[in-house]
């Protein structure tokens, strides 16, 4: 382990720079934004899981007073081909037909038309004079029977991709593989064999702010847009796609986001709008309901995952094999190959196979949500290793440490190992205080492991140097984790300042260059990269016109705790220049003093981690309680350590509700049942201890300072760990999700 | 030579050859090579991240490829 280094401003945690907005109210959301003559749009949506639509008929929203524009399917250019990349990605042509219908509604809430209006309540009733003739058809709502050769296709033309095209359609849209080593010989090997069937429902990312945005296109088909979004310079370029349209006329402005954690990487209501507002000549705002969001945005996959291991007495894995299927809902994009990519990564196995099914569904197109496919594949193998941890009297973490992946151990996916932390965490959870302690009378303790791989990819960042010698940072990644404070970090620790002279700005599609998407853990990782290197570009600029001041060669300067000095052994008589000397000439040496930098990041270090936690249950009523909670994550280094560790907790939180509670519910008509915050249950404040988190730092050696992505690992444990904890506590093995009061029980009578 | 590994949807279209090892300098070299010995990969060679001595890349071109390198064919992730 390299050793540690000390930073000045890294690792502190200054109060973030926009909390006083946010919790004042003073913060622009994306359904914040009023324009003069702004109108408003609504959504039709469809009121059968799967239809055939045969007709729409628009003129009847059309005559109602105050209507300006109104769209269908019909309205929309045809677009082929190209693949949107992203777990739940899928093509451009699904994502047209997502946005809206065209020949069928392939979920209950799919959109089918939309209404620009003089308000709001005017453009709601419109939706009621629109004529829509349906042929319901019978819905396809369950993963399995879905996969069968006699199943209703939800996707006559879908043929499942394999090299030899099937000779006939399936709602299987993909199959992935990963395999090594000799199952037969690993198993045989084996002293006990574990084996079991685990099911976790699909549940939405449970942002608080809905999707919302305001479009406003002139005569000439350009103008902006303001929306809540992971990614605007992402979000442009699809809206362009759908629309044909150059995504230069289009200026995209991300908003302060509430909440996204994957689900809002991708457009629902922007083409709409867009396309409202360039038919109305007016701005046209957009929003969701709670309503909406649950019954039209992507959720993420429900899995059906089966798997078998077999360990030797000592604890060691001799084989795995393991079969999941994945709910990818009304077109193809779910995340089934980075689920089995993820599924045994923690462990240096030999032998093993994992086989995963996207399968299509009448339930809403799935989206990413945080490490997508993990929390799903990892719930069931972490189930089963600590089933064998109880079948061979072994403690969890010891299990666990007897198979750890480290530096150089082959990954299940291919490649070797950089150095991680997996071993760190295990350690110090071993050592942690709550694990240390006796298990409470009348609970389970549960232990799991996550992991995810994290990515870099491309981002840009300009530094301007203000006439005092403050230092603005723009780039173009939307601030959902507090990147802008750890921009200023890492800004003012490059240049040798304090944070305080530091500012940092998103900017739009127009103002800076491009950015992907703030998601994939990236942010920190990738845009931090390249502020980094703006600053060095800063630097390199700094010395050069002190050295024009001074009269001697670029080389004859060095750069030193925010100032320019001349390098040893140089005779100068001159006074140290610092960035307010240095902007305060810049007139005469060359003009505004700005660096800049564009990467393409590569070298994103995976982020391990070990959750455990205490739960009791009630066995009168099925209820638990989870009594505490503790995250350990290898951060690689903690930019913003408050930062880090609410991006712990939030994970964590939201792996709990998804473990105890969280499902989408249909009926028989496919027709969401709980489609409000009140019937999804996800946790409050009041449900839940306070969250412990230890942070561990293996640097990555990839980065400047070392940085892992932190925001997508917390979510993959807390499935496993809190099903193990409750399993334990109850003393019986509960495989299916959410534990619910009347699962438990139900399992319990079983 | 370095070693080159294929995930199972290439090797269906590899005629069943998993891995196979080969002198090219870096990634660009790779790929024509490879659109040369199996011009149906091209498509998923596109959409496709590659992991060079452990080092996952979305969008490699010109790394190197030295004579004892590994390179991994996988899927892209992004995230959420």
């Amino acid at each position: 382990m390299a050793e540690a280094v000390e930073y000045k401003q890294i690792g502190t945690s200054p109060i973030r720079p926009d909390g006083v907005d946010k919790v004042t109210g003073r913060a622009q959301f994306g359904a914040d934004l009023v324009l003069p003559n702004m109108i408003h749009g609504q959504v039709l949506r469809s009121p059968h899981a799967h239809a055939r639509i045969k007709s729409i008929d628009l003129s009847g929203a059309m005559a109602v007073d105050g209507v300006l524009a109104a769209i269908c399917g019909d309205d929309f250019p045809s677009v082929e081909g190209g693949e949107i990349g992203g777990e739940g990605g899928g093509t451009v042509s699904d994502l047209a037909k997502n946005v809206m219908a065209r020949d069928k509604a392939l979920y209950h809430g799919h959109a089918v038309a939309a209404v620009a209006a003089v308000t709001a309540e005017i453009a709601t009733a419109a939706l009621d004079a629109i004529k829509v003739e349906y042929e319901p058809l019978p819905p396809v709502l369950d993963v399995i029977s879905a996969m069968a050769e006699d199943s209703v296709l939800v996707d006559e033309n879908n043929y499942t991709k394999l090299p030899e095209k099937p000779d006939n359609p399936s709602n299987i849209a993909n199959v992935g593989t990963l395999a090594r080593g000799d199952l037969d010989k690993g198993f045989a090997a084996a002293d006990i064999v574990i084996e079991r069937e685990y099911k976790v429902p699909m549940a939405h990312q449970g942002y608080i702010e809905p999707h919302a945005c305001v479009a406003n296109i002139d005569e000439t088909g350009r103008g902006s847009v303001w929306c809540c979004t992971q990614g605007h310079f992402e979000f442009r370029s699809l809206t362009a796609k759908l629309l044909n349209k150059d995504l230069a006329d289009l200026k995209f402005i991300a908003s302060e986001i509430g909440g996204g954690f994957g689900g809002k990487t991708v457009v629902y209501l922007e083409p709409l709008a867009v396309m409202l507002s360039e038919m109305s000549g007016r701005p046209v705002k957009m929003t969701m309901t709670r309503e909406e969001v649950f019954r039209a945005t992507g959720p993420t996959s429900g899995t059906v995952a089966r798997v078998k291991v077999g360990l030797t007495n000592d604890g060691k894995i001799t084989a795995a094999d393991s079969w999941i299927a994945f709910e990818a809902g009304a077109f193809e994009g779910a995340p089934h190959m980075p689920g089995i990519m993820s599924m045994y990564a923690p462990y240096d196995l030999e032998n093993f196979k994992v086989e995963a099914f996207d399968v299509l569904v009448n339930k809403p197109k799935v989206a990413a949500y945080r490490a997508p496919g993990a929390p799903q594949t990892m719930h069931a193998f972490e189930c089963a290793l600590d089933e064998a941890a109880i079948a061979l009297d072994m403690d969890p973490l010891d299990l666990r440490m007897v198979n750890a992946a480290d530096e150089g151990t082959r990954a299940p996916y291919g490649p070797k190992f950089p150095p991680i932390g997996f071993k760190a965490c295990l350690e110090a959870a071993k050592n942690h205080p709550n694990y240390t302690k006796p298990v409470p009378a009348g609970a389970g303790r549960g232990v799991a492991a996550g992991f995810w791989f994290n990515i870099g990819m491309q981002s840009s960042a300009e530094i301007n140097i203000n006439e005092n010698g403050t230092v603005m940072v723009i780039e173009g990644s939307p601030d959902i984790g507090g990147s802008r404070a750890s921009m200023c970090l890492m800004a003012a620790e490059t240049l040798g300042i304090e944070y305080d002279s530091v500012r940092a700005q998103v900017g739009d599609t127009e103002s800076t260059g491009f950015c992907n998407v703030t998601g994939g853990s990236r942010t920190t990782f990738a845009t931090g990269m390249a502020v980094v290197q703006a600053c060095e570009d800063v630097i390199a600029e700094c010395k050069k016109r002190a050295a024009m001041s001074w009269g001697v060669d670029d080389d004859q300067v060095e750069w030193q705790d925010g100032q320019v000095v001349p390098a040893p052994g140089v005779n100068a008589d001159v006074t140290p220049m610092s960035l307010a000397d240095l902007a305060g000439s810049a007139a005469k040496t060359g003009g505004p003093i700005q660096g800049r930098a564009s990467v393409n990041a590569q070298g994103a270090g995976a982020s391990f981690s070990i959750n455990f936690t205490d739960i009791a249950v009630d066995p009168e009523t099925g209820k638990t309680e989870v009594l505490s909670y503790t995250a350990i994550q290898d951060a690689g280094t903690a930019i913003h350590p408050a930062y880090v560790e609410g991006q712990m907790q939030g994970g964590a939180a939201q792996g709990i509700g998804w473990a105890l509670n969280e499902e989408y519910i249909f009926d028989d008509d496919g027709v969401m049942e709980n489609a409000g915050f009140l019937d999804y249950r996800i946790p409050v404040a009041s449900d839940l201890p306070m969250i412990d988190t230890y942070i561990v730092e293996v640097p990555n050696p990839s980065h400047p300072y070392g940085v892992r992505g932190v925001g997508e690992t917390p979510i993959v444990a807390p499935l496993a760990a809190v099903s193990n904890a409750v399993s334990r506590a109850v003393g019986k093995r509960i495989c299916d999700l959410p534990l619910s009061p009347p699962n438990i029980l139900a399992a319990l009578d079983d | 030579m370095a070693r080159i590994v294929f995930p199972d949807n290439f090797v269906a279209l590899t005629g069943g050859e998993r891995e196979f090892n080969i002198d090219v300098g870096d990634y660009r070299a790779l790929v024509m090579e490879l659109k040369k010995r199996w011009p149906q990969l091209a498509g998923l060679l596109e959409k496709t991240a590659v992991a060079i001595d452990g080092q996952i890349y979305q969008d490699a071109f010109l790394e190197t490829i030295n004579t004892d390198s590994e390179v991994f064919f996988m899927a892209r992730i992004e995230g959420g």
